[in-house]
């Protein structure tokens, strides 16, 4: 079975969601970025989501858009976050999913990248900016290094869509809580519970949301429905206010650490 | 060459649809609409009677006697797209499209807008159809571009300064991809070139594609049969895909498309995406060659015209490239600025600085041809948005 896969059944069996937070590699450099993962994981996170800055991220709100340019400011590539990423595992025992923009990819060569990527212990892979119909063109390398390709779905998809995704689709599968760019919002959308369950219908895999959850509340409301839990911008942030400084790590996982315990599901 | 692009948006190895999930829905009603229009007699015959009355086409094909004179040569003639409605081409998409959210039942349109002229031929098509509208410029444009943010707001249009990245149409394309991810359901986004996720290369080709028609037309007309060359200005490359699409089927016809030399050849010092600095990579929504560094980071580009200063273009150019159909060549800002002064001097005619290095290429071509020979330069824009920004830089090089 796939780490991911391992992460996800793990929490089942303890009767929560996954925790899966997710950082912008490389903000605010890429050594913090392993004392980051560190910190999360103590915090009780299941599953690293780590960002792969990029100079054009469309499907990203004004956070995570502030995070990728302090990154690259700071010198992180994507050969360096998958150098951090080798570290990561090394260190920790949480499944990684690189997030990233198609064209640091493509620069790369999905071949090398490919390889690269799983010699580093990353388990999944998930494009922002790649649906179904592209996925040809990465997804066999992909499978061939072992790993799982993470697909998005979102309350736009059609039935039909979400079967595509879940087909082509490992580890699990992504569901977009509203429609929209990354960042926190107040209130979640009105019909998650309903997204979810079609999300559901269409995939055997665990369905982790995301987008827009940002306070142990919202978490527990999701984790009342769905396997897995993301947060994202909120964590984001908590590193923008902090900076560069020896507290960052320790910070974070105080942050951190309601946001997994609200992943636990009461009674 | 066969009809494309083919069923899933590309041009051969180029184009496609690389967007967020949310988007993939939207666009695939968008491509049916768009389909269905195209073939609906009352869609086209409505924005026919719009193009012909309300932007003035056709647009005149006028000889330019003394920039032949001057030049020597091939005789020039200009496809004088700067006298529509508006002041560019930018115009016949954006009615086209706007006409169609209408269809569509979307009550608000965004657009995103470099140089000015795609966001106020889409202000001005949203206020003709009542539509609310929201155009997306990057700050540095903003201020290049002064007189076309006053033009938007006066017909009604929200205009958003985009501070992010490096401040110009990239960003605003940016900016705009968000907004419509966020309000797809209720919200139209008129792209002004041939860019992006398929269908839109497809569908604003198609709506630019009446200034060849028109031209071929005219040029039989007159009984000179076909021209030997058509010159255009390429950005995003939605007026030289405009001009070319009709003429691609005749080889005989050289077909140049002008990138911006910018101040020169290094890393972000213009916009040249075929001069060998560019990689192919996924921008916006398609693939195609871009302007970045060996990490996969767009890299910042730079030219005296704002509407050609952006690092990737559209995926029916890199075809044509491919396929040897078109040439692509680079004229810099010096160069631009000069041909800006010889229109102007020889024809009364001032060029928007984009349409400048079209006839910059236009006059070098000329000058190695016969003058039994004729080259077409699609003159895609008037410069009056440019005055300031050329006053500017001449005093300042004083």
């Amino acid at each position: 079975m796939s780490r991911l896969r391992g992460a996800f059944r793990s929490a089942a069996r303890q009767d929560r969601a996954a925790f899966v937070p997710y950082i912008t590699a490389g903000d605010p450099t890429l050594e913090a970025t392993l004392g980051l993962a560190l910190a999360l994981e103590r915090a009780g996170a299941d599953v690293l989501e780590l960002g792969v800055p990029f100079s054009d991220p469309i499907a990203d709100g004004p956070t995570n858009q502030r995070a990728a340019e302090r990154a690259l400011a700071a010198g992180a590539t994507l050969a360096g976050v998958l150098e951090i990423a080798a570290e990561i595992r090394r260190r920790t025992s949480l499944a990684l999913v690189l997030f990233t923009y198609a064209n640091p990819v493509v620069r790369l060569g999905i071949e090398s990248f490919a390889e690269r990527a799983a010699s580093a212990g990353v388990d999944g892979v998930l494009f922002t900016d790649v649906p179904a119909e592209e996925m040809p063109r990465f997804r066999p390398a992909l499978r061939r290094a072992g790993l799982d390709p993470v697909m998005l779905v979102t309350p736009t998809s059609s039935a039909e869509r979400m079967r595509a995704a879940a087909r082509i689709g490992g580890g699990f599968l992504y569901l977009v809580s509203r429609t929209g760019v990354t960042g926190a919002a107040r209130e979640l959308d009105r019909e998650l519970a309903a997204n979810v369950e079609t999300a559901r219908r269409a995939s055997k895999l665990p369905v982790a949301v995301g987008f827009g959850i940002s306070t142990p509340d919202q978490v527990a409301a999701v984790a009342a429905l769905a396997d897995g839990v993301v947060v994202g911008s909120a964590i984001v942030n908590v590193i923008a206010g902090e900076g560069d400084t020896d507290e960052l790590p320790g910070v974070v996982e105080r942050f951190a650490a309601p946001l997994a315990q609200a992943c636990r599901r009461r009674p | 060459m066969k009809k494309l692009p083919d069923r899933r948006g590309y041009f051969g190895d180029w184009g496609g649809a690389f967007v967020p999930e949310t988007l993939m829905g939207p666009l695939g009603e968008l491509e049916s609409s768009y389909r269905r229009a195209s073939r609906d007699r009352g869609f086209r015959t409505r924005l026919g009677l719009l193009l012909e009355r309300y932007v003035g086409r056709p647009t005149p094909l006028f000889e330019a006697r003394r920039l032949t004179a001057r030049v020597g040569g091939a005789r020039l003639w200009l496809k004088r797209e700067d006298l529509c409605h508006t002041g560019a081409h930018k115009i016949n998409n954006a009615l086209g499209q706007a006409l169609l959210a209408r269809e569509m039942g979307k009550a608000r349109v965004i657009a995103e807008t470099g140089a000015g002229q795609h966001g106020v031929a889409t202000a001005t098509a949203a206020a003709l159809l009542g539509l609310e509208c929201t155009v997306y410029m990057g700050a540095e444009d903003i201020r290049r571009q002064r007189p076309n943010v006053v033009r938007m707001r006066l017909m009604g249009a929200e205009v958003v300064a985009v501070e992010g990245g490096s401040r110009t149409l990239k960003d605003a394309i940016n900016e705009a991809l968000r907004d419509w991810v966020t309000n797809v359901r209720t919200t139209h986004y008129v792209l002004g070139s041939v860019l992006g996720p398929h269908p839109y290369p497809m569908m604003v080709r198609d709506f630019q594609a009446v200034i060849g028609r028109e031209a071929i037309a005219q040029f039989r007309r007159i009984g000179r049969g076909l021209p030997e060359a058509v010159v255009a200005c390429v950005g995003g490359g939605s007026n030289a895909a405009g001009i070319f699409t009709a003429f691609v089927r005749y080889p005989r016809v050289r077909l140049v498309g002008v990138e911006a030399g910018g101040r020169g050849p290094g890393p972000g010092d213009h916009a040249a995406r075929f001069a060998g600095g560019a990689a192919p990579g996924v921008l916006h929504g398609t693939r195609t060659m871009i302007l970045q560094d060996a990490d996969g980071q767009v890299e910042p580009t730079h030219s005296v015209s704002a509407g050609l200063d952006y690092p990737a273009v559209g995926p029916e150019h890199a075809n044509w490239r491919d396929h040897g159909r078109v040439s692509y060549t680079t004229v810099d800002d010096g160069a631009a600025l000069e041909a800006f002064h010889l229109l102007a001097e020889t024809e009364g005619i001032i060029p928007a600085l984009e349409s400048a290095h079209a006839i910059a290429e236009a006059a070098r071509l000329a000058s190695g041809m016969g003058p039994g020979e004729s080259v077409v330069v699609n003159l895609s824009g008037r410069g009056d948005k440019d005055l300031d920004e050329v006053v500017r830089l001449e005093e300042g090089s004083r």
